[in-house]
């Protein structure tokens, strides 16, 4: 067992989190007005009276932006400050620096803005009615889908919508700028991507990269929500630090940052299944429609991950996936755990449930009969080979260890005699690829030191938020270099020590920042084993040692061929030192051999698939809508697991979180655009009474990745997506009351109200004459 | 303003601060005890559980004038046997993962323990459930409890 590095200090208080720094008394508190209408001109501006407010040292507008007005991370289509026009709610209109964040909210009383609203496009119904892409349509497709329908004995079509998500980060968006000689400034950040928090405070600021210094020890939660988001707040931060030539520290409110932030991104998806008696899919058509919001942030790679992912596991010989975003008045909506990949695969799923009800077959023999096989069959639609498939392993064991035959039968039986109670089950797949769908993004550096008392310090571009991270990379360096774990620190990321870093995003944190180091080590361990062998040679008579015969292990130097030659790792590094030595060095890594056309929707995105299973059952009671989850039993492949106990953790994590998303997490807004549940009453994330009573995890042992870091695998994001076992097992629930005979109406979330009305409607077709 | 007399991990503090400030402020700011976190500031996710008369409370939503002549702690305060048999046993049960929300958990549990040395499964969940964790540390944090009640808990 090895611990996550920082747990220690998490459960004794000692951790430091951007708000526990310890701050000059000169600190100024930043406060951010944002805009309360979706869609309006803005016509007057008058803080004259907040300004003269004691306590109050700066008021900023758009105006006073010395570098360019712009925060978007790709497509520069998102302001920094609004203008003449705000296009959503929450976008900052002022930003208020004061002595206390209550002066600031006095100031804040003082400030009339005059709106004149304008018609808002608030659903991605409207924003369809009203065409209003975002970006031309994206498209993959494969076969003849039309021929594909006209073999099909049977065709089923269904439009679904899948819901926003917050992803509730325990600790609000926070930063915290210390001004530096010149335009020096540093930044600590809590943000899953220093580089660009550091580009764009560059550029609103109107100076150079060089200038700006981002640092991130630790985040306190992120799931995707601080990739983009949090250059937004280290921007602000930054602009009133600049103007104020103070520190400023911006830490959002809950209610604030709920309300300015982006969601997971809503979909409305329309698809088409054609299929035989088997249940074998012979086509398969889908539309994925997401709401973007006001401008595009990420959204066009979210689209484009949720296409790569339209088939889920399974291989369908014709196919068409069309993907738009749209552009709507909502806040731009940004990356979540997954990142698109969920919202398509709710669809085939949805679709694969269906045909088994159609079929009345079971729906684990459906998606058994359509996994992706192993010699033949194994292409995507956008032409990846899918290699090392683990869909069959991991099914046959799930099957077995779960005992779903068995199961089955006793819920059938539990369903013939209960009325009100009915429990359901399923079984559900994930293959997700693993890589930046944007190829030059899977880069990524570290920086290596070791001092003369032989302890490491190792720096690399990755941000650990809760994900274990640094863990990993303690473990990577302890086997590479041979040492103890205790002997080597990793130290907080920081764009001065690691340059123009990729997000810690995209599952892929320890791929490539474990692989950077892992470079970075060999480079030093090349110059020491050279040295090695010439201090052998001076001691020992006899053939020379060979440079590739030097290990390093336990924390010794030695020669594999003739053990008897060795040397303390710590004198070696004192004798080098001594010897003029370079103890440092770099590391870089790029993922190899992947690329993807945009235009023709084809190549090899990934760079491999990671894969996981889950059963899950759940009792429903039909008279309110209530349910829990009984038992779930996950299998999940992360390779050769760098650490069992965090990669378990992540599992669960993920299920869980991909629990609240498909049940309780249901975001709703007035017809004016405003959030109704921005506060954590009326939004419902799991709580400890929401996990499975009975709940096994494992992961698949065995089976090392190829090419990776240790042979392991991507953990993050996958098992958020087990939790459509959950889903499809309360649609199982309420299938049941009509005898499965009847395709039960569903969204998701399936909150209590959608499985109420999903029943009630069930009992009204049993009564209707056939 | 006003002089406040609390006293927190049995050593006693003065505080010139406005009697209705949230004791969270107090004991992170004035007094700079930075266990306690910041998550909500409404009282519905737990991060600033501490203890006042041993209860758990969420220091967010109490005002530090109701905290006078109690005693208070926080996590700071449990660091000594047999308090600390919480910590050993999430270290053990590898529960942390961002750690942002642990502070808060280790106090709910600690005050659950202290009420009642074995509480059963629905118990446990009953006094943990105003504790979020986004991480979903859930399982492992039922599994810490259950590893300090078989170790003859924390009294
Ligand atoms: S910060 Fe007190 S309950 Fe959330
Ligand atoms: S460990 Fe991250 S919120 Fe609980």
């Amino acid at each position: 067992m090895q611990e996550h590095e920082s747990a220690i200090l998490h459960c004794t208080g000692e951790a430091v989190f951007i708000n526990d720094m310890p701050v000059s008394e000169n600190l100024l508190i930043g406060h951010v007005i944002y805009s309360k209408h979706a869609h309006a001109k803005i016509l007057e501006i008058d803080f004259s009276d907040a300004v003269k407010l004691k306590g109050v040292h700066s008021i900023l507008s758009y105006k006073e932006i010395p570098g360019i007005n712009q925060m978007g991370p790709i497509i520069h289509d998102e302001l920094c400050m609004v203008e003449n026009e705000v296009t959503s709610i929450g976008q900052a209109i002022l930003l208020i620096a004061a002595d206390s964040k209550e002066i600031a909210i006095e100031a804040e009383k003082l400030i009339e803005i005059k709106y004149e609203p304008l018609e808002a496009i608030l659903s991605i119904e409207s924003a369809i009615e009203k065409y209003n892409l975002l970006a031309p349509k994206r498209k993959i497709e494969r076969g003849n889908l039309q021929k594909g329908f006209e073999d099909s004995a049977h065709i089923i079509e269904g439009t679904l919508k899948t819901g926003a998500q917050e992803h509730w980060y325990l600790e609000t968006q926070i930063c915290l700028c210390i001004p530096g000689e010149g335009n020096e400034i540093k930044a600590y950040s809590s943000t899953q991507h220093p580089s660009e928090t550091q580009a764009i405070i560059a550029e609103v600021l109107g100076i150079s990269s060089k200038d700006v210094e981002v640092e991130v020890k630790r985040i306190g939660g992120a799931f995707g929500g601080k990739e983009t988001e949090a250059n937004h707040i280290a921007a602000w931060c930054a602009l009133l630090c600049n103007a104020t030539k103070r520190p400023v520290k911006i830490h959002l409110f809950r209610d604030d940052d709920q309300i300015i932030t982006g969601k997971r991104h809503r979909f409305l998806s329309k698809y088409k299944v054609g299929f035989n008696d088997e249940g074998i899919i012979n086509a398969y058509s889908v539309e994925l429609n997401s709401d973007a919001g006001s401008a595009t942030d990420l959204s066009m790679a979210i689209l484009e991950r949720a296409m790569l992912h339209a088939d889920n596991s399974y291989f369908i010989p014709n196919i068409k996936i069309i993907g738009r975003a749209y552009k709507t008045n909502m806040p731009s909506n940004v990356a979540m755990r997954g990142f698109g990949g969920p919202q398509a695969i709710a669809v085939i799923e949805t679709a694969i449930d269906k045909i088994a009800r159609y079929l009345k077959m079971d729906s684990a023999e459906i998606r058994y009969k359509n996994f992706y096989k192993i010699e033949n069959n194994n292409i995507s639609p956008y032409g990846q080979c899918i290699e090392n498939n683990r869909l069959f392993i991991l099914f046959d064991k799930l099957i077995k260890s779960s005992d779903y035959i068995k199961r089955r039968e006793e819920i059938n039986e539990f369903n013939k005699s209960n009325e009100f109670y009915k429990k359901g089950m399923a079984i559900t797949p994930v293959k997700f690829g693993i890589s930046f769908t944007t190829s030059f993004l899977n880069q990524a550096g570290a920086l290596v030191n070791i001092y003369k008392d032989g302890t490491v310090l190792v720096n690399h571009g990755g941000t650990e938020m809760g994900q274990g991270l640094n863990t990993k990379i303690l473990k990577i360096t302890s086997k590479e270099l041979g040492i103890k774990l205790v002997k080597i620190k990793v130290n907080a990321t920081n764009t001065s020590k690691i340059p123009n870093t990729s997000a810690t995003a995209a599952s892929s944190g320890s791929d490539l920042n474990g692989m950077a180091v892992k470079n970075a080590i060999e480079t030093i361990k090349s110059r020491l084993s050279e040295f090695v062998v010439d201090e052998f040679r001076k001691k020992y008579e006899g053939i020379c040692s060979k440079k590739h015969n030097i290990k390093f292990e336990n924390n010794f130097v030695y020669d594999i061929k003739i053990p008897e030659r060795k040397i303390s790792f710590n004198e070696l590094i004192s004798n080098a030192y001594l010897n003029q030595i370079s103890l440092s060095s770099t590391g870089y890594y790029k993922t190899p051999n992947i690329g993807f056309d945009r235009e023709k929707g084809q190549g090899k995105p990934f760079h491999y698939f990671a894969y996981g299973m889950a059963v899950s059952e759940v009792i429903v009671d039909t008279l309110t809508g209530y349910n829990k989850i009984l038992r779930t039993d996950i299998l999940h492949d992360a390779g050769d697991t760098l650490n069992k106990g965090i990669d378990k953790g992540q599992v669960i994590g993920g299920f869980i979180q991909g629990t609240g998303w498909v049940t309780t997490e249901d975001i709703k807004w007035d017809s004016d655009g405003h959030l109704l549940n921005h506060s954590p009453d009326t939004y419902k994330i799991p709580t400890i009474q929401d996990i499975p009573e009975d709940f096994r995890i494992e992961l698949l042992e065995g089976y090392p990745n190829e090419n990776t870091i240790r042979k392991s695998k991507a953990v993050g994001e996958p098992p958020l997506m087990l939790a459509f076992s959950v889903w499809l097992a309360i649609k199982d629930a309420i299938s049941a009351v009509g005898n499965h005979e009847f395709e039960p109406d569903f969204s998701l979330p399936a909150t209590n109200e959608v499985i109420l009305l999903s029943i009630e409607k069930i009992r009204k077709l049993q009564k209707e004459p056939a | 303003m006003a002089i406040l007399n609390l006293s927190i991990n049995k050593k006693k503090y003065s505080v010139d601060v406005d009697p209705s400030t949230p004791l969270l402020w107090v004991i992170r700011d004035t007094i700079g005890l930075k266990g306690t976190k910041f998550g909500c500031g409404e009282g519905f996710c737990g991060c600033c559980t501490v203890h006042i008369n041993g209860e758990a409370a969420f220091s967010c939503s109490t005002a530090v004038k109701d905290a006078v002549n109690k005693e208070i702690t926080t996590l700071e305060g449990m660091q000594e046997k047999p308090l600390r048999k919480i910590i050993d046993a999430w270290l053990e049960q590898e529960v942390s993962q961002c750690g942002y929300c642990q502070p808060g958990q280790i106090m709910s549990a600690a005050s659950l323990l202290l009420k009642n040395p074995k509480p059963t499964d629905d118990q446990i969940e009953t006094a943990m459930t105003g504790n979020l964790c986004r991480c979903g540390t859930y399982t492992r944090i039922k599994k810490a409890i259950h590893k300090v009640i078989a170790e003859g808990g924390i009294k």
